[in-house]
């Protein structure tokens, strides 16, 4: 067992979630609302990680994050390091792969609430914050535990778009999914085996609690 | 003091200008896709119309530089689907919306407000857990928290089966007898309107028909619309003829109609209408001259029985083309031999004749 990859890659999760969610809350709130013209085009956007090739994804993170890109250069001005082939930049681009799995879920779930209760919050007198942490938050919850869930599960297993960005540094920027592929390279099966098996495990386990415990919610509301 | 409204506006269109007493009930009713739910939206301040001007009493909440946001208007609002928050209990529904009590009092007030809307003993129950009608009744608990001086009520009672309808309208009324308060009740059921309202404005197109007092509304239609919108079939064409007298008469085919003086210059064209209920059926058993008002021969065509009372279709005398409606009760269906096929004379009081003005259409 690579026990510096399993960590790596639960920080990378953790990293990735505490960055990822707020921004994500706050651009599905923002999609499930909007009567902006421009909202197919944005919705598509977000979505391309799901579509495009890992590869064609990281080459562009990777062009990003190169002492030639503008970001790159301000970057290294600031740290001293570039975001490439580094933890930082492998946050990054875990990031922006995570978007659609990030977003989706927390649009959906504040689209199913119905414009009266929106309504019905302003008529008891409730700021807009008041409303979004009393009302909107609870009730979009399971979105944003089922987007929680798909995106720590989707960064463990995340390796293309890894393997690009970041390379294949022990310690730094080599996760669980590349430690595997690197030991099945070196044929030590039985480490690479260890290691699938447990990510299986782990993935299999978060989904189906995080599935449980949706249902139970939303079983609560259905009716409502 | 009123309420008052002015409301233009392109989309949704709106050409709608009023002032509804306060203190009372006022049920705007029409046609579904009428602007009726967009006026009470309008002062709920949930849309913004550009020219709108609302304001009640001297308290501006919408003109050219206020939008007074919703959450500052006294309102309180009951939607279609009641909006109750789904993973709340029925009490914490109502304290939502007493943010703007000390939280010590949150809870008597809720509580007070729940006895009132009947909803007592539900307190922590979830919306999911509740009847229609329990649900409907805890968002007017919600809404009425909050003591508002306008309750707006969005079609409250379309989602709740006929008896439940019944049983809330007593409890409206009550709750309005204890509360006094200004309501503001959305509908396209006419009944509904005339058993709850005091004043009615009749709405279509986004353009006001016509308001006033719940029975000056029903029974005086001021145009061709608001006689179709509340659904009084008997309208007719006839010719005004003033008389030297001062007096006027209505020439509707060969009989000759007492009215009035309509709006209208002599040998002008009008449409009239008259309520259905208003159309007398004359005794035979009498003689015409001596009490009847306007009477006029007629042949039944047809006497349908509903509940207690008959709807009889019935084409006038030298009218071919002309079919009357009128309503009698069963008993005198029976009393007076009313069948299909019968002559009878009904009579047309003048003061029931209604002139229509040009709808406009």
């Amino acid at each position: 067992m690579d026990w510096a990859a399993i960590v790596l890659s639960a920080k990378l999760a953790a990293v990735t979630l505490v960055i990822l969610i707020p921004m994500a809350v706050g651009v599905a709130r923002w999609l499930a609302v909007t009567t902006n013209r421009a909202k197919p085009w944005l919705e598509g956007l977000l979505a391309l990680p799901l579509v495009l090739p890992p590869t064609v994804v990281g080459y562009y993170l990777l062009v990003a994050m190169g002492n030639r890109s503008a970001p790159g250069r301000l970057f290294e001005s600031l740290t001293g390091h570039t975001l490439a082939f580094s933890f930082s930049g492998l946050v990054l681009a875990s990031i922006v792969v995570n978007v659609p799995f990030a977003v989706q879920p927390v649009q959906r779930a504040f689209e199913s609430i119905a414009p009266e209760i929106r309504e019905a919050a302003q008529c008891c007198g409730l700021s807009f914050w008041q409303a979004m942490f009393r009302i909107e938050l609870p009730l979009a919850w399971p979105g944003i535990l089922s987007a929680c869930v798909l995106t720590f599960a989707h960064t463990l297993g995340e390796f293309g778009v890894v393997l690009m960005v970041g390379g294949n540094i022990p310690g730094e920027t080599q996760t669980v999914a590349i430690s595997i592929y690197d030991r099945t390279q070196a044929f030590d099966h039985a480490s690479a085996g260890a290691m699938a098996a447990a990510l299986l495990i782990v993935s299999l386990v978060t989904i189906a609690v995080s599935y449980g415990l949706v249902e139970r919610l939303m079983r609560r509301r259905r009716s409502a | 003091m009123t309420l008052a409204l002015d409301l233009r506006h392109g989309a949704p269109r709106l050409d709608f200008h009023a002032e509804l007493p306060t203190g009372r009930i006022t049920a705007l009713l029409g046609p579904s896709g009428s602007g009726k739910t967009s006026i009470l939206r309008a002062i709920a301040g949930l849309i913004r119309l550009e020219g709108a001007d609302i304001r009640l009493g001297t308290d501006v909440w919408n003109d050219d530089r206020t939008h007074r946001p919703t959450r500052e208007r006294s309102i309180g609002l009951v939607p279609q689907q009641y909006g109750l928050f789904p993973h709340m209990s029925a009490l914490r529904n109502v304290e939502t919306a007493l943010g703007n009590l000390p939280p010590a009092q949150r809870s008597e007030r809720a509580h007070a407000a729940i006895e009132l809307a009947h909803v007592a003993g539900l307190e922590a129950r979830y919306p999911h857990e509740l009847s229609g009608g329990q649900k409907q009744r805890v968002a007017l608990a919600r809404a009425i928290a909050r003591q508002p001086a306008v309750l707006l009520l969005d079609e409250p009672f379309s989602a709740v089966d006929r008896s439940t309808r019944k049983r809330l309208y007593v409890e409206l009324r009550r709750l309005h007898g204890q509360l006094q308060n200004t309501i503001v009740l959305v509908t396209h059921d006419l009944d509904e309107a005339a058993q709850l309202a005091h004043h009615l404005c009749l709405i279509r197109h986004g353009r006001l028909l016509q308001s006033g007092p719940t029975g000056d509304v029903l029974t005086r239609p001021r145009s061709e619309e608001s006689a179709r919108l509340l659904d009084i079939p008997n309208v007719f064409d006839g010719r005004v003829e003033r008389l030297s007298d001062g007096n006027c008469l209505l020439h509707w085919g060969p009989h000759a109609l007492r009215v009035p003086c309509p709006d209208a210059p002599d040998g002008a064209r009008i449409r009239w209408a008259v309520l259905p209920s208003n159309v007398l059926l004359a005794r035979p058993d009498k003689p015409w001259e001596s009490h009847l008002e306007n009477p006029v021969p007629a042949q039944v065509l047809e006497v349908i029985e509903l509940g207690g009372e008959a709807v009889v279709r019935v084409k006038v005398f030298g009218l071919d083309d002309c079919m009357l409606q009128l309503r009698l009760p069963m008993r005198a269906i029976r009393r007076y031999h009313v069948a299909p096929g019968h002559a009878i004379t009904i009579c047309l009081r003048s003061a029931d004749i209604v002139p229509l003005l040009d709808s406009g259409d």
